[in-house]
């Protein structure tokens, strides 16, 4: 194992973070305040409480998820973009480094910035609204998971790319779609039940459904689907990139 | 001696279709500086990129230092530093950084002094701590260079290393290269300066539409190629060459003072000596002479036609 590699990659790609931190920590701490500002209180004010806990208090984890899940996917995707995009690839593919490691050097990064970022974001939320976290562990195990699959997605994304607007596109198209209809601003028992059906089929839901349950205990669907869910899409994830890696897909000619 | 490198029976086809290379068979000697010369095109990159990992062979077997460039990838690679002929560089780091990154990639211990060192040797010193945008083409080349070097390899590929780089830094980077090779370095470059591979190389191999048209010794080449010419300058103007001499085959100028005649250093006997009697019985006097030999470009390019 080539660790004096994983941590090159792993502090490189930190360093582009603090380089760039206005984009990478400021500006989705402003935006979810904003969130804050028309969700919980502008509509807050007109929905009371969801199944007990106030509104304000119920998006919290949605809001969190929302952003581990989109800059995850953006920094891991830019970060195996970009270097394919300049050239410096050449680099990576011809240092003695194997393909775990490099995956584990860039998502490594990517996960723990939006990890960051997520609690950053946990900070802000409590002083705004009252925030209670009843299972602390599973709090961070369902942030931890959701940051590193995300991650993987995203450099899978990243490597699949030949051009920016691919990179944007399954982020715009696919996954922030799927993030917010999948009840990060209300429960999913509040749908009709053929829009539940059909919610039901967005892995999305399961994610925030198992992290909301770690803070107030109330869940759209059990706790172990949720982990499992969770987990099947990280064992897709890595399947891709085993798979990328050994055809050499959009990496070498 | 094995060799340090060994290519056999390499293929390269691209997703295209299109055969970059065709049964490519090459030995590298340990510790030689060899030069791979061939027109754009000719692959000449594209073997490179195979040997370092960059590109999939599509057949044949490529080991380094007895290591399978597939099997064997870590010890194959952590033995080579290699400098892209596009400059690739990360933008927004410094000099400083993006070295040391190199070194790490590679599973190399820390070594500031080593980088200072290289750093020193490159004249990019005082350039430390600039970021690379700020710098020029040809300081960005050398920072490529310091890159590869920043983890000690055993052998350098440098693929035409002195594009852009001005007269004077390519003299610094001939000196970077050749104490390369006395610390024990093989140094594998493309150029399309001759004059380069006439200067620099102990071995030249000449490559052609993906194919090894030929692999020689410089001084081998020059001899085994090297036909000289030999012209004299007469005293006064002839209008034809008289028939005793046909069989010296001699070119006369269009001026008539001056005839040329080509003979092969290779041979038991070049003619020289009886070509001057017989012009002397013809009553041809010589005023002054010179000998030239063909350059390694004019052998390059009728070889390049040849094939
Ligand atoms: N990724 C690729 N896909 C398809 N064809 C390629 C690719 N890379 C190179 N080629 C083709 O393979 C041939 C050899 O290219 P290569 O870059 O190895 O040449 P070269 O000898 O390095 O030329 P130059 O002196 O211009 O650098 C060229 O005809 C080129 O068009
Ligand atoms: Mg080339």
């Amino acid at each position: 194992m080539n660790f004096r590699a994983v941590r090159a990659i792993y502090l490189f790609e930190m360093a582009r973070t603090w380089r760039t931190l206005l984009q990478s920590i400021v500006s989705p701490v402003v935006s979810t305040s904003l969130y804050f500002v028309v969700f919980g209180a502008a509509i807050g004010s007109r929905i009371a409480e969801i199944e007990g806990v106030s509104y304000g208090t119920f998006i919290v984890p949605g809001l969190v998820m929302l952003s581990v899940l989109t800059q995850s996917i953006a920094n891991a995707s830019f970060g195996i973009y970009f270097p394919k995009f300049v050239g410096t690839i050449y680099e990576l593919l011809s240092a003695p480094v194997s393909y775990f490691e490099i995956v584990l050097g860039y998502v490594g990064a990517a996960a723990t910035k939006s990890i960051i970022l997520g609690l950053i974001i946990l900070a802000t939320a409590a002083l705004f609204v009252p925030l209670p976290i009843m299972h602390p562990w599973w709090m961070l195990t369902f942030l931890v998971l959701t940051a590193v699959t995300f991650s993987l997605f995203g450099f899978i994304i990243g490597i699949w790319a030949d051009g920016f607007e691919k990179l944007q596109m399954i982020p715009l198209l696919v996954v922030t779609p799927l993030t917010f209809l999948g009840g990060s601003f209300y429960s999913v028992n509040m749908l009709p039940s053929g829009w539940r059906t059909i919610t039901l089929l967005n892995p999305v839901v399961y994610l925030i459904s198992g992290f909301r349950w770690s803070f107030y205990e109330i869940a759209d669907v059990s706790v172990g689907l949720s982990i499992g869910v969770t987990l099947g899409f990280l064992a897709i994830c890595m399947v891709m990139v085993w798979w990328i890696f050994k055809t050499g897909y959009r990496l070498k000619s | 001696m094995t060799p340090i490198i060994s290519v056999a029976n390499l293929s390269k086809t691209y997703g295209s279709g299109f055969k970059a290379l065709n049964g490519i068979n090459l030995e590298i000697r340990r510790g030689e500086i060899f030069a791979l010369l061939g027109p754009n095109g000719a692959g000449k990159t594209t073997l490179i990129s195979i040997i370092c990992g960059i590109a999939n062979p599509s057949e044949g077997r490529v080991t380094v230092d007895g290591h399978d460039i597939n099997k064997d990838y870590r010890a194959a690679r952590s033995m080579i530093g290699l400098v892209p002929q596009e400059l690739h560089t990360d933008a927004f780091e410094s000099v400083w950084a993006t070295v040391s990154f190199s070194r790490g990639l590679f599973g190399k211990r820390k070594n500031p002094a080593h980088i200072e060192k290289v750093l020193k040797d490159l004249s990019l010193w005082d350039k430390k701590d600039a970021k690379i945008v700020t710098l020029s083409g040809g300081m960005k080349r050398r920072v490529m260079i310091a890159k590869a070097l920043s983890h000690e390899p055993q052998i350098l590929f440098l693929d035409e290393p002195t594009a852009g780089v001005d007269v004077e830094l390519r003299k610094g980077m001939w000196e970077v290269v050749r104490t390369l090779q006395a610390s024990g370095v093989t140094i594998i470059l493309t150029t399309h300066y001759i004059e380069e591979a006439e200067e620099m190389a102990d071995r030249i191999g000449v490559i052609n539409k993906g194919e090894i048209i030929l692999v020689e010794d410089k001084a081998g080449l020059m001899q085994k190629l090297g036909k000289k010419h030999l012209t004299l300058h007469l005293q006064s103007r002839i209008d034809a060459i008289p028939d005793s001499l046909a069989a010296y085959r001699l070119e006369l100028s269009d001026d008539g003072r001056s005839v040329t005649y080509d003979y092969d250093t290779r041979g038991e006997r070049t003619g020289i000596t009886s070509l001057l009697g017989d012009l002397r019985a013809a009553g041809i006097r010589i005023s002054d002479l010179d000998t030239s030999q063909s350059s390694l470009e004019d052998i390059f390019v009728s070889l390049v036609r040849a094939s």
